[in-house]
């Protein structure tokens, strides 16, 4: 017998172990999916999780352009809203004239919605990339919002479209009047578009997506058409994001003009770069990352948008690759017997804990100061006295010097302890490094 | 109509010039980064605050002076200490960097001034008006903005074609490593000229401010019209900024005043009924049709014509 004869069991035995993993990975996610209710059973955790799963489908959407086609777009929300008005009208004419369609197939219009629209505009804005398409999305979408408070029929002015998804055809006895019905819907939808999404990476297509990013003028010389493969990616990236439009049309009932905002469009774009353009899973970690903090951190500031744009930025200038990008530096670590990969990664984050404490104290002073300086000019009427953090037992007196002070000293103090230990988080690093390559030696 | 016409020339020439005083930064930025900035606009919301802020303490004048300084100075160590670390990482990473910078200058001026208006007026050695035509009177103020801008304007061209400094800057835009031969502190021109072109932004922002609206939001709603005009102008021409600002300031008063729509010429042959999307349409003015026209504007320009009226280069 051969050797390549010898070898032949072995690879289809390493492939289907290959096949299991792969597809672990989604039953794992749809088994997440089902049991995230019951691990967070109020009211207030279903609705985040809602939320959580339209983000998550419209930022993949987003990725498929600036993530893996390379193009920057301002104007995302244009496909998302006019696919949620889109879903809003053909509910209400369903029900209107008794058309039987359930609720669950609502977001195929919104899927045929943003790929009309897709195309529609993906044939005038991908014939050129980079700044020029970033400005043409930024003119459509600016277009579409400014018509949006004059076309009053299809639009509705100020109150939107409203639609009431419980008087749709039953499906199979659920009329999805309460959230967790919702929640099911939406879940099994996010899981479907993320299988999809992952599917068009593997494929010829989105292959060339990348190439059209890395390098167009070869792909031209490889013979394909640049500006066609952009196209397509746009108008699927439409779809995507047409579903997501839909389906946060039926969560909360309602169209707005806002969905085809800037602020929308701002919004997908940030949560896609923080979660990572450069890995699929990172827009869904900027998702879910995104929506949690724009809910929670409500709770302890009022100014809470200025810390998520300070974040932004600090993602920008020192983690160009986002989350998703710092936890695959790690990945490199993971290697070898086990025992070893736990305890290079425990030195490591012992490094990280020991640069994390002063980090956070010059966190916590700049904190204070903003709060600060935001009640001092904000709010001098109600009184010399602040909740920090919206805290009843922080209360602070902000026209005594002390606070003051104190937040200045921790914000400097901590910053120059903090810089103190860079060497010992870069040492840990490397020695990190050394011990992988010694390991796999 | 004679009256209107004159009125909405005046107007829009003046705000023409405004646009013209912080395109032309933005242009000077761009081609020497090749980064459109997305906070310029925001410079200029800061310097109406700045402004509105000094000239409660010390009066107009010192505001005027001061404001475009802080903003300036503001904006060069921006460029040296966050756009210049972001350049490593291509020119998405920059672009979204200026992005996010817009969207913090926003939070900073709500935390400080609150998201309504300010009560930021026209000096009162300037309230009172110039001169009348017909039977609208001419405010002082917009005499004065309509002549201080020029200056700026006469004074930036002469700057930039005129003077050694000038001579430097634009052959750092051109040729930049040569000039770096030459001795010459590249990195700092570029400094200088960020600094400059948000310190011209502001000077807009200060007496801007004073006849408009002081808010929050003014930065968002100025913002994509001044992309429009570098874009329509040709990105990197300082002169196709000047033209494509005169345009869009003249576009936009223009069509604030008119109140056509297709029902007032075709109403006689088609009417609608109420609640389609045809009536919508049929019904729309000029008026309200006004702030659609730029991006209009833009699109078409960007399809048919990427270089701009006057650019040389695509972006």
């Amino acid at each position: 017998m051969s050797d390549a004869a010898k070898a032949m069991p072995m690879a289809s035995e390493t492939s289907a172990r290959a096949r299991i993993k792969r597809y672990s990975v989604w039953i794992v996610a749809a088994a997440l999916l089902l049991v995230m209710p019951y691990i967070f059973p109020s009211g207030a955790s279903i609705t985040t999780m809602c939320l959580m799963g339209i983000m998550i489908i419209f930022a993949l959407s987003y990725n498929m352009l600036l993530g893996q086609s390379g193009m920057l777009s301002f104007g995302h929300a244009v496909y998302y809203g006019l696919a949620a008005f889109a879903t809003a009208h053909m509910m209400n004419w369903a029900i209107k004239a008794g058309v039987p369609i359930p609720l669950p197939f609502m977001p195929i219009v919104g899927a045929a919605a943003g790929l009309v629209f897709g195309i529609i505009f993906g044939s005038v804005s991908t014939r050129r990339a980079g700044t020029v398409f970033a400005m043409i999305s930024l003119g459509l979408a600016e277009l579409v919002y400014s018509s949006s408070l004059i076309l009053r029929s299809f639009f509705g002015g100020e109150e939107g479209i409203s639609a009431d998804r419980t008087k749709l055809v039953r499906f199979f006895g659920y009329n999805f009047g309460p959230q967790i019905q919702v929640y099911y819907l939406i879940a099994a939808w996010c899981l479907l578009c993320i299988i999809l999404m992952y599917a068009i990476t593997r494929t010829p297509l989105g292959r060339m997506c990348n190439a059209v990013r890395e390098n167009p003028e070869r792909v031209e010389f490889v013979g394909y058409n640049p500006q066609f493969v952009r196209f397509i990616a746009f108008s699927l990236a439409g779809l995507f994001a047409g579903v997501a439009g839909s389906l946060a049309a039926i969560n909360i009932e309602l169209a707005q003009a806002s969905f085809v905002g800037a602020a929308q469009s701002g919004a997908v774009l940030l949560a896609a770069y923080i979660g990572g353009v450069a890995f699929f899973v990172g827009p869904i970690l900027g998702a879910i990352l995104v929506t949690l903090l724009s809910i929670k951190l409500s709770d302890f500031s009022e100014i809470w948008v200025l810390y998520f744009g300070i974040l932004f930025i600090t993602i920008i200038m020192f983690a160009p690759y986002g989350l998703s990008g710092l936890l695959m530096m790690h990945a490199q670590f993971w290697r070898g017997p086990l025992g070893s990969r736990i305890s290079r990664l425990g030195k490591l984050l012992g490094a990280y804990l020991i640069a994390a404490l002063p980090a956070l104290i010059m966190l916590a002073g700049a904190i204070l100061l903003i709060e600060m300086i935001h009640h001092v000019a904000q709010k001098g009427a109600e009184g010399a006295n602040m909740h920090f953090l919206r805290r009843s037992y922080l209360t602070v007196n902000t026209h005594t010097a002390w606070p003051w002070i104190g937040g200045l000293v921790a914000m400097i103090g901590g910053f120059l302890a903090f810089r103190f230990t860079w060497p010992t988080v870069a040492s840990a690093w490397h020695q990190a490094l050394l011990d992988t390559q010694r390991s796999s030696k | 109509m004679a009256e209107l016409i004159i009125i909405s020339t005046l107007n829009g020439v003046l705000y023409g010039m405004l646009l013209f005083l912080m395109a032309s930064g933005l242009t000077l930025i761009f081609s020497m980064m090749g980064v459109l900035n997305f906070a310029h606009a925001s410079f200029y919301m800061l310097g109406a605050f700045l402004g509105y802020q000094i000239s409660q303490w010390a009066g107009f004048v010192p505001a005027l002076i001061l404001a475009p300084m802080i903003a300036g100075g503001i904006g060069a160590l921006v460029e040296r200490y966050g756009l210049r670390t972001v350049h490593k990482n291509g020119h998405v990473a920059e672009l979204l960097f200026t992005f996010g910078l817009a969207f913090i200058i926003e939070e900073v001026i709500q935390m400080i001034w609150g998201k309504l208006s300010v009560d930021y007026r026209v000096p009162s050695w300037l309230d009172f008006s110039a001169f009348t035509i017909y039977a609208t009177n001419y405010p002082a103020y917009k005499t004065f903005m309509l002549l201080f801008s020029i200056v700026i304007f006469i004074g930036l061209i002469f700057l930039l074609t005129r003077t050694r400094a000038g001579l430097i800057i634009q052959a750092s835009l051109s040729h930049p490593n040569m000039v770096g031969m030459l001795g010459h502190n590249v990195p700092r021109v570029f400094m200088l000229v960020f600094g400059l072109g948000t310190a011209l932004a502001a000077i807009a922002g200060v007496i801007a401010g004073a006849a408009y609206v002081t808010q929050s939001n003014m930065a968002a709603l100025l913002g994509p019209i001044l992309f429009v005009v570098v874009v329509v102008g040709g990105l990197g021409s300082l002169w196709g900024a000047f033209v494509a600002s005169l345009l869009i300031g003249l576009l936009q008063t223009f069509a604030i005043a008119s109140d056509w729509s297709l029902n007032k010429f075709f109403g006689d042959f088609i009417t609608p009924t109420r609640g389609t999307l045809l009536f919508d349409v049929w019904n729309v003015t000029i008026a309200q049709v006004g702030p659609i026209l730029p991006y209009l504007l833009l699109v078409l320009v960007l399809i048919f014509r990427p270089t701009g009226l006057f650019g040389t280069r695509e972006t």
